[in-house]
C-alpha cells in the first residue's frame, strides 16, 4: 500500500509537493492583481482626484497611452521571446523626425499635402523596420544579448535623430497633419445646445471650445486597431505560437523546425515598427518631430509590460497585460497630478510597481517550479 | 533485407579531440539496436550526425538505401528521422498539442487564406488519438508540459515523433530523471514502437533497459565501435568488459 503511493508520487511529481493555500493564493494574486490594482486606483482617484473620473480627463489618459502602449506591443512580442528591446524609445524619435523632415520637404516642394504625409509616415516607419531589421539580425545571426545590440542601435538612432533634425524640433508641418494627430471619430458638446456628434466636428468658436470634448482622437483609434491586431496573432497565430515557444525553449523550437532565426528578426522589426508609429504619431499629434520623443515613455513602456505580467523569463504573458499595466501607470501619472502630488513621487511610486510586478513574476515561477530547472 | 540506416566510417572531430572514430553501424526496419558506452565514448556525438545536429568529419550516412544529406535536425525530420533528445526539446510553457504540432501547426483558412487562424480543436483530438494508441492518459490534456511528469512527457516526445511518421526513432536516455514505474512505461513505448516496425537507436545507461528491449548491442569506446552482438548472445558481463576497454572485436579490422 505504502510502495503504491509512492509509485504513484513519482508519476506525478507535481503532486508530490501539493501546494498550500498560500502558495494557490500567490498564484491566483499574480494573475489578477494588475486588474484589481487598476480598479482600485481608478476608484481612489475618482473619489479623491477634483474632476479625475470625466470624459476630458479620460480622453486624455488615453492620448497619453497611445505610444506606452505601442511601444509596449512589440515589447510584449520580444519579451515573451525571450528578448528585450532597449531602442524602442530613440527609434520612435528618429521615426518622428524623419517623417516631418519628409513632410516639411514634401509640402515646401508643392507635392499634394495628402501624399507628403502619407510619404513622411512611410519614411518614418521605415526607418523604424531598418532599425528593426539591423537589431534582430545581428541578435538571431551572430546570437549577441539582444540588451547589448538595442543599445547600441538605440544610440546609432538617437545621433541620427539629432543630427537630422539640427538639434531641434522639426517644425513646419501642414495643418492636415495637425488635424490628423488631433481630431477625434466623436466630439461632445457640453451645454443646452450641445450633443455627440459622429465624424463631424461641431462649429464652435470662441469661448465655446471649451465645451467641446474629442472623443477617441485618431491615434487612439489607430493604438485601439493595432491593439486588436497584436491580441489576435499572439493569441491565435502560428506567429503567436512561435513567440511563445521560442521563449519557453529556443533549442527545441529550432529542433521542430521553427525557423527561429528568421521570427526573432521578426520580433524585432515589429518591436520598432510599433515604435516607429509611435513617433509619426508623436510628429502628427504635435506638429512637429523630435528626436527625444520617446525618450522619457521607453522605461514606461517596459514597466508597463512587466506590470502586464509578461515574464521576462521569456515564454509567459499577454496584450491585455500590458494594456492594463499601460493604464496603471497612465492613470497613476495622472491622479497623481490631480491630487497634487509632487511629480517626483510618480517616480518612486511606478519604481515600487514595477519591483512589485518582478517580485510577483517570481513567485509565480518559483512556485510552479520554472526556477528550480 | 536492406537496412534502413547505413552509416559508413563515420568520423567525427572536434578541433584535436576525435569524438567518433571511423563507426560503421546499421539498423534494420523493425530493430531496436541499443547504444552503450562509458561517458564520453561518444554515443550522443554518433546520433547526433544521424539526426542532423553535427556534420561528420569523415565518413557517409545512407538511409533507406540511398546516399543521405542531413545538414539540418529538420532535414533529418523531413525524411522521417525522429530524435528524442536526452533534455526532451519541449517547449515547457505550451501545452502537449501545441508541442506535437510545434513547427508544423494546423491553421484553418478564413478570407481566401489571408487570415490563418491555429485550428487547437482538430490538433488537441488529434494528439489525444494518438496518446491513445501508446496507451497514455494524461490527467489535464491543456496543461502545460512543465505540469507533466517526466515519464509524461517523454510520451508527448515519442508520440510526436510518431505522428510525424518517424521511419527511425533515436533515443537518447530516455529514461533518465525518471521514477521506477514510469521507466517501465518508456521501455513499453519503445515495444510498441517495435510493433508498429519503427527502428529504433536506444541510448542507455541502464543495461537492465538495453537488455529488456534491444534486438543488437553496439559498445563504443573512446569513439570506436568495439562490439556489435545480438542481445540474445551477450550478456552482461561480456558487456562491461567491452565498455572497460578490455576487449575490442574489431581490431583487427581497422588495423
Ligand atoms: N560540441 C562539442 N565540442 C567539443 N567536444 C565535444 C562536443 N560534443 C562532445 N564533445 C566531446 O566528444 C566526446 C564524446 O562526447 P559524447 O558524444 O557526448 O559522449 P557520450 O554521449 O557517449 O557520453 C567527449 O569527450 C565530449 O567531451
Ligand atoms: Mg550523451
Amino acid at each position: 500500500m505504502a510502495s503504491q503511493s509512492r509509485a504513484e508520487a513519482l508519476s506525478h511529481p507535481a503532486s508530490r509537493k501539493p501546494r498550500s493555500t498560500q502558495q494557490q493564493a500567490i498564484l491566483a494574486a499574480s494573475k489578477v492583481w494588475s486588474w484589481i490594482f487598476l480598479a482600485a486606483l481608478v476608484a481612489y482617484f475618482s473619489w479623491n482626484g477634483t474632476g479625475f473620473f470625466t470624459l476630458r480627463n479620460s480622453q486624455n489618459i488615453l492620448v497619453a497611452l497611445v505610444p506606452i502602449i505601442l511601444m509596449g506591443l512589440g515589447q510584449t512580442f520580444v519579451i515573451i521571446s525571450g528578448g528585450i528591446d532597449l531602442s524602442v524609445g530613440w527609434v520612435m524619435g528618429l521615426a518622428s523626425v524623419m517623417s516631418a523632415i519628409v513632410i516639411r520637404d514634401q509640402v515646401n516642394s508643392g507635392t499634394n499635402v495628402e501624399i507628403a504625409i502619407l510619404m513622411g509616415f512611410a519614411v518614418g516607419i521605415g526607418c523604424g523596420l531598418i532599425a528593426g531589421l539591423v537589431s534582430g539580425t545581428i541578435t538571431a545571426k551572430l546570437r549577441v544579448p539582444p540588451f547589448i545590440v538595442t543599445l547600441g542601435v538605440s544610440f546609432v538612432a538617437r545621433g541620427i535623430g539629432f543630427l537630422k533634425a539640427e538639434g531641434n524640433v522639426v517644425g513646419g508641418q501642414p495643418v492636415e497633419l495637425r488635424n490628423l494627430g488631433n481630431e477625434s471619430l466623436l466630439y461632445f458638446v457640453r451645454g443646452d445646445e450641445g450633443g455627440l456628434y459622429f465624424l463631424k466636428k461641431p462649429d464652435v468658436i470662441g469661448a465655446q471650445l471649451r465645451l467641446l470634448d474629442r472623443v477617441f482622437t485618431w491615434p487612439v483609434v489607430i493604438t485601439f486597431i493595432i491593439v486588436l491586431i497584436g491580441m489576435f496573432v499572439l493569441a491565435k497565430t502560428q506567429f503567436g505560437r512561435h513567440t511563445y515557444a521560442i521563449g519557453g525553449n529556443k533549442d527545441a523550437s529550432s529542433r521542430a523546425g521553427v525557423p527561429v532565426d528568421r521570427h526573432i528578426i521578426l520580433l524585432y522589426v515589429l518591436s520598432a515598427g510599433t515604435s516607429a508609429l509611435a513617433g509619426v504619431l508623436h510628429t502628427a499629434r504635435f506638429s512637429g518631430g523630435a528626436a527625444d520623443a520617446g525618450d522619457p515613455i521607453m522605461m514606461m513602456s517596459i514597466a508597463a509590460v512587466v506590470i502586464g505580467g509578461v515574464s521576462l523569463f521569456g515564454g509567459e504573458g499577454r496584450v491585455i497585460g500590458t494594456v492594463i499595466g499601460a493604464m496603471i501607470l497612465a492613470v497613476l501619472q495622472t491622479g497623481l497630478i490631480m491630487i497634487n502630488v509632487q511629480t517626483f513621487y510618480q517616480y518612486i511610486v511606478v519604481g515600487i510597481i514595477v519591483i512589485m510586478a518582478v517580485l510577483m513574476d517570481q513567485a509565480r515561477d518559483i512556485i510552479i517550479g520554472r526556477a528550480e530547472e | 533485407m536492406e537496412p534502413i540506416l547505413r552509416v559508413e566510417n563515420i568520423t567525427k572531430r572536434f578541433g584535436g579531440l576525435t569524438a567518433v572514430n571511423r563507426v560503421n553501424l546499421e539498423v534494420n526496419p523493425g530493430e531496436v539496436v541499443g547504444l552503450v558506452g562509458d561517458n564520453g565514448a561518444g554515443k550522443s556525438t554518433l546520433i547526433k550526425m544521424v539526426s542532423g545536429v553535427y556534420h561528420p568529419s569523415e565518413g557517409a550516412i545512407y538511409f533507406e538505401g540511398k546516399p543521405a544529406v542531413i545538414n539540418t535536425p529538420s532535414q533529418a525530420r523531413d525524411m522521417g528521422i525522429e530524435t528524442i533528445y536526452q533534455d526532451l526539446a519541449l517547449a515547457g510553457n505550451l501545452t502537449m498539442s501545441a508541442n506535437i504540432f510545434l513547427g508544423r501547426e494546423r491553421k484553418k483558412k478564413y478570407l481566401g487564406g489571408a487570415v490563418r487562424i491555429l485550428d487547437e480543436k482538430f490538433m488537441l483530438q488529434e494528439a489525444l488519438k494518438l496518446l491513445e494508441t501508446l496507451d497514455v492518459h494524461l490527467p489535464a490534456p491543456s496543461a502545460k508540459i512543465e505540469k507533466l511528469s517526466g515519464g509524461q512527457r517523454q510520451a508527448v516526445a515519442i508520440a510526436r515523433a510518431l505522428y510525424w511518421n518517424a521511419r527511425l526513432m533515436i533515443m537518447d536516455e530516455p529514461t533518465n530523471n525518471l521514477g521506477v514505474i514510469e521507466q517501465a512505461k518508456v521501455l513499453d513505448l519503445i515495444r510498441r514502437l517495435k510493433e508498429q516496425h519503427v527502428p529504433v537507436i536506444l541510448i542507455s545507461h541502464t543495461m537492465r533497459d538495453i537488455f529488456a528491449v534491444s534486438d543488437r548491442i553496439i559498445v563504443l569506446h573512446r569513439g570506436r565501435k568495439v562490439a556489435d552482438k545480438r542481445t540474445s548472445e551477450t550478456s552482461n558481463e561480456e558487456l562491461v568488459q567491452y565498455i572497460m576497454g578490455a576487449r575490442d572485436d574489431f581490431e583487427a579490422a581497422r588495423a
